[in-house]
């Protein structure tokens, strides 16, 4: 009998939930995981994960609202139908979080606890503490410990994913190292499931982990699979600046009753404290009076941004905003955001409660990932409705399999049949712009729902007639061999003269930082992407004269480090190109030189492809089905819409 | 109590440190002395790197700008320090290493509170109850094992839509929430006299739990559902290794970073076992 595999990439939220999911449809699973799995960036969210839940909907809340919500936050970009079905799912999502043992914060009866969150007028965001998603991949981590010790799940921890493995025009397995013995082998699988997270680190300091480098999916982007939407990088408005990382303060600050400010005098001296109410300005309330504090995340940054670069009126002059929550009770901030709260102390060395914090924005997230397809569900209408007034009844009920077609096989696979992509890695879900606390559920939605359309490919597809472990073995070792160069290559260069800046890992990939941050980030402009896209040309060229300053066949994570840098090479050039392209404004896309959204010409995904004989990247913009809710003017209720303030074209965003 | 205890001796460090923060000057260079093994079985050397102190500034980013450039203070070329870490942040836990003698996250371990002065030294060792990999980065495959030692999981009946969970007191869910914030990081294992280091696997089933493990028992038989599975737990537990191996020495409480109150959990696991063990002499199981 054939013993069907698969492999699962990534042990973060989305890789854990899809390989609980599949194994427990009765495949086998490996997965592999940079590090031990309970150890993944998904520890790092704090904030919460939204579902429609009975009180917001019975104050008029729905799922449709929710994929409404996400629809428009995304400013129109992404395809409408797996949001829908991502929106339907989300209340059964939280009850199987539930079910597992998360400790979702309580109300005085026993119930689930709600939160306020950015983009929403109703309270539809669950959450356990400060460290949401903390609990949430625990929760995951213990079932995925308890199906290893049945032996269904087998986890590969410190092995990192080098290539996958395409034969016969599908995906049949990869190449990984064991970053311990630095052995390189293959292994087989019918299916990858690839949810590696996202790649902050292209950007140098972000609030991601450390390993969130986006080295994996720049290789399958160079070995074929496209990228969709790679220039869409949500910039959080609230970071605490620092020396190796700039550190997240969770939007439910702001959810809380969190008030961002400045000094109406700029460079204003006086303590925080010493400063009266009407000597404050409170930009975003005074700007967004509907929304205020909450609004989404690219504007509160660019109106942060604004405020500091361009009028010159950050905190002492620096770049950097109030974050207060000095006015709320002490008791009731320890209760609810105890941990975030406690980082800002940890690492500024002063307490939130009693002052308020000093923020900057910081790259967070990437809406972009690997490009993915699926099939539509049973909710086609003739024509799609106007934008949902927030409130009223829901127009559709929310039956599952409206939005996607449960179990089809395609349900988020790349353009590389039996590679799939899940979590962040995903592009499919956030469009232009990412709702907060809508990251989570898209990761488990993804391992939850599409987990049985891998299982659906294996049994059904090429893989039942052609199965992996019958394939021969030259496919497998040509990809090893491709590796095995690869790393040869790197560690000959072990030099023992004085380190040169110019060929040292660490210095190209901080400088690759530097460029991104500058030149991609909050605004962007033409010429200086040009210029981006030159820099990023001259880093690829240094590269190829790389220098190592260890060769040792053991545990050698410079070696690891360096290679990782010329695949976050690959995706730069694809975020730049697609920022070029995209000559329009839209969610975290913000051109000085095309402030208006362009409908007509862009609301279309971006489709990177790299071409493995030149080296470089094209991109195209390719059609989304938008066929549920007609676009709208994404304004949230801003008073001065058509007449805001509007960068010049020279301000670039500082790493500060 | 014990985290009333803790808290307040966190604090008295913590004071300690603000006021060490408020002389701290940017610019200023420090030492940084690294207890260096090139992998499991070989010698370990001390090495010193002497590196320049920005605003901010923790471990993490100073062994950043020793990758950078590793040379060490008497002008030796060296290779970069290899060490774990992820979050950046305390919460991932990968990044734990015996900093100035003591057991802590190098991630929040801020420079200006250790090294505050130009010319300090600050002194980095892999922890000593586990195997080393490399340098700073040490194999902790045996307290995760540990997890399943203690089944630390909630049996539930698969992924289908079944409904919500159980309901639960906000009291419950804030005695759950401490304990499940457990990080897996091992200070509480680095600090415990009766763990000890122990590379074989086979051996492992009948050494010492840990108190990260015992807590974790506590957590799930908690649980509504999880508690369904007290009794495999407490089997697990009453054995060699188990929480009788514990020898109250209270170093775990002390040093854990998320403030787990660690010695009640032990407590309430040793009442447990003892009461478990009555139920199964009297019912001869
Ligand atoms: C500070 C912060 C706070 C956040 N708060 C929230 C929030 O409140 N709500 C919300 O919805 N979202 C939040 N987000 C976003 C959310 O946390 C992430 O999008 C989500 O956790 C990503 O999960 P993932 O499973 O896709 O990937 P990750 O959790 O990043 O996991 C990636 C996995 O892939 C593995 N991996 C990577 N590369 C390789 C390789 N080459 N080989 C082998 N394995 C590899 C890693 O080891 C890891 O196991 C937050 C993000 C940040 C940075
Ligand atoms: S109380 Fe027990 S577990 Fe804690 S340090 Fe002492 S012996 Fe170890
Ligand atoms: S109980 Fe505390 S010290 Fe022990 S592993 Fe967990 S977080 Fe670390
Ligand atoms: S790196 Fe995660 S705890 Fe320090």
């Amino acid at each position: 009998m054939t013993q069907h595999r698969v492999i699962v990439v990534g042990g973060g939220l989305a890789g854990l939930a899809a390989s609980i999911r599949i194994a427990e449809a009765g495949l086998p699973v490996d997965l592999f995981s940079l590090v031990p799995v309970k150890r993944s960036h998904s520890v790092c969210a704090q904030g919460g994960i939204n579902a429609c839940n009975e009180v917001a909907r019975q104050q008029g809340y729905s799922e449709y609202e929710h994929f409404d919500e996400t629809i428009y936050g995304g400013d129109f970009l992404a395809d409408q139908h797996p949001v829908l079905e991502m929106a339907n799912w989300a209340p059964k999502i939280i009850d199987l979080l539930d079910r597992m043992g998360v400790p979702f914060n309580r109300t005085a009866e026993g119930r689930r606890d709600l939160r306020l969150f950015g983009g929403s007028l109703f309270k539809r965001t669950h959450f356990a503490g400060a460290t949401t998603g903390q609990q949430l991949i625990y929760a995951l981590d213990e079932q995925t410990r308890r199906y290893e010790s049945e032996e269904k799940v087998t986890k590969y921890e410190y092995w990192e994913f080098l290539w996958p493995v395409i034969e016969e025009g599908r995906c049949v397995g990869i190449v990984a190292q064991d970053m311990r013995t630095m052995q390189i082998r293959s292994f087989r699988a019918d299916a990858v499931v690839m949810a590696t997270g996202g790649c902050g680190l292209v950007f140098g300091k972000s609030t991601n982990s450390i390993i969130c480098n986006g080295a994996a999916a720049a290789r399958c982007y160079q070995a074929g699979v496209w990228y969709g939407n790679p220039e869409m990088i949500q910039v959080h408005p609230t970071a605490i600046p620092g020396a190796d990382k700039l550190r997240l303060m969770s939007e439910s600050a702001r959810g809380e009753g969190g008030r961002v400010w400045v000094p109406r005098t700029p460079r204003d001296t006086r303590a925080p404290k010493d400063i009266p109410e009407p000597e404050r300005f409170y930009f975003l309330e005074e700007k967004y009076p509907a929304y205020g504090n909450i609004v989404p995340r690219d504007i509160a940054t660019r109106e942060i941004f604004d405020i500091c670069v361009n009028q010159g009126m950050g905190v002492g002059g620096d770049n950097q905003v109030y974050l207060d929550l000095s006015h709320k009770d002490p008791e009731y901030l320890t209760k609810k955001l105890g941990g975030i709260l406690e980082i800002y102390e940890k690492f500024v060395g002063v307490d939130p409660r009693f002052e308020p914090m000093k923020i900057f924005p910081a790259v967070h997230y990437s809406m972009g990932g690997l490009w993915t397809q699926f099939t539509k569900g049973t909710y086609n209408p003739v024509e799609p409705r106007v934008k949902h007034k927030s409130g009223a009844p829901a127009p559709i009920g929310s039956d599952l399999g409206q939005g996607l077609q449960p179990g089809a096989p395609n349900n988020m696979m790349t353009n590389v049949p039996g590679l799939y992509a899940f979590g962040e890695l995903n592009f499919a879900y956030h469009g232009a712009n990412r709702l907060g606390a809508n990251a989570l559920l898209s990761c488990i939605f993804d391992g939850l729902f599409c987990g049985v359309s891998v299982a659906n490919y294996i049994r059904n597809d090429a893989p039942s007639k052609s199965p992996s472990c019958d394939l021969p073995a030259s496919a497998f070792d040509r990809v090893v061999e491709q590796e095995n160069a690869k790393s040869k290559r790197l560690l000959d260069t072990v030099s023992t003269g004085d380190p040169d800046p110019a060929t040292n890992p660490y210095i190209i990939g901080k400088e690759l930082g530097d460029e991104m941050t500058a030149a991609c980030t909050v605004v962007r402009e033409d010429a200086r992407l040009g210029q981006c896209l030159q820099r990023l040309d001259a880093l690829k060229e240094r590269y190829t004269r790389l220098k190592l300053a260890d060769d040792s066949p053991w545990s050698n994570q410079s070696f690891t480090y360096a290679r990782a840098v010329g695949d976050m090479l690959a995706i730069a050039e694809a975020v730049a190109l697609g920022a070029r392209g995209r000559q329009e404004s839209r969610g975290a896309h913000y051109r000085t030189d095309f402030t208006e959204r362009d409908d007509a010409n862009f609301m279309k995904s971006t489709v990177a492809r790299y071409n493995a004989q030149t080296r470089t990247s094209s991109v195209t913009f390719e059609p989304i089905d938008a066929s549920l809710i007609l676009p709208t003017v994404r304004t949230y209720g801003k008073k001065d819409a058509a007449t805001g303030p509007k960068p010049p074209a020279s301000a670039v965003a500082t790493n500060a | 109590m014990t985290s009333t205890h803790t808290q307040a001796h966190a604090s008295a460090a913590a004071r300690k440190a603000a006021a060490n923060r408020v002389n701290a000057k940017p610019g200023r260079k420090v030492f940084v002395r690294i207890l260096r093994c090139d992998g499991p079985g070989q010698p370990s050397r001390w090495e010193t790197f002497s590196v320049t102190i920005e605003r901010g500034a923790n471990v993490i980013s100073c062994l950043q700008q020793i990758a950078a450039n590793p040379i060490t203070s008497d002008g030796t070329r060296s290779t970069p320090v290899v060490w774990d870490s992820g979050c950046l942040e305390e919460v991932c836990g990968a990044c734990t290493m015996v900093i100035n003698g003591k057991v802590r996250q190098s991630c929040s371990c801020l420079i200006d509170d250790h090294a505050p002065t130009e010319g300090d030294t600050i002194t980095l060792e892999p922890m000593s109850k586990f195997p080393v990999v490399r340098d700073l980065w040490v194999d902790r495959s045996r307290l995760f094992h540990n997890l399943k030692r203690v089944k630390a999981w909630v049996p539930i009946d698969g992924t289908y839509a079944l409904g919500p969970g159980p309901s639960e007191s906000a009291e419950s869910q804030e005695q759950r929430y401490v304990m499940s914030t457990c990080m897996s990081c091992g200070c509480c294992l680095e600090a415990c006299p009766q763990f000890n280091v122990e590379p074989d696997p086979a051996a492992w089933d009948t050494a010492f739990v840990g108190a990260h493990a015992l807590n974790q028992a506590r957590l799930f038989n908690q649980h509504e559902t999880g508690r369904r599975m007290k009794g495999e737990r407490l089997d697990a537990l009453m054995g060699t290794g188990g929480v009788n191996d514990c020898g109250n020495a209270q170093n775990c409480v002390k040093v854990c970073p998320k403030l787990i109150p660690l010695t009640e959990s032990i407590a309430v696991i040793g009442r447990a076992t003892t009461i478990h063990a009555f139920a199964r002499w009297f019912s001869g199981k």
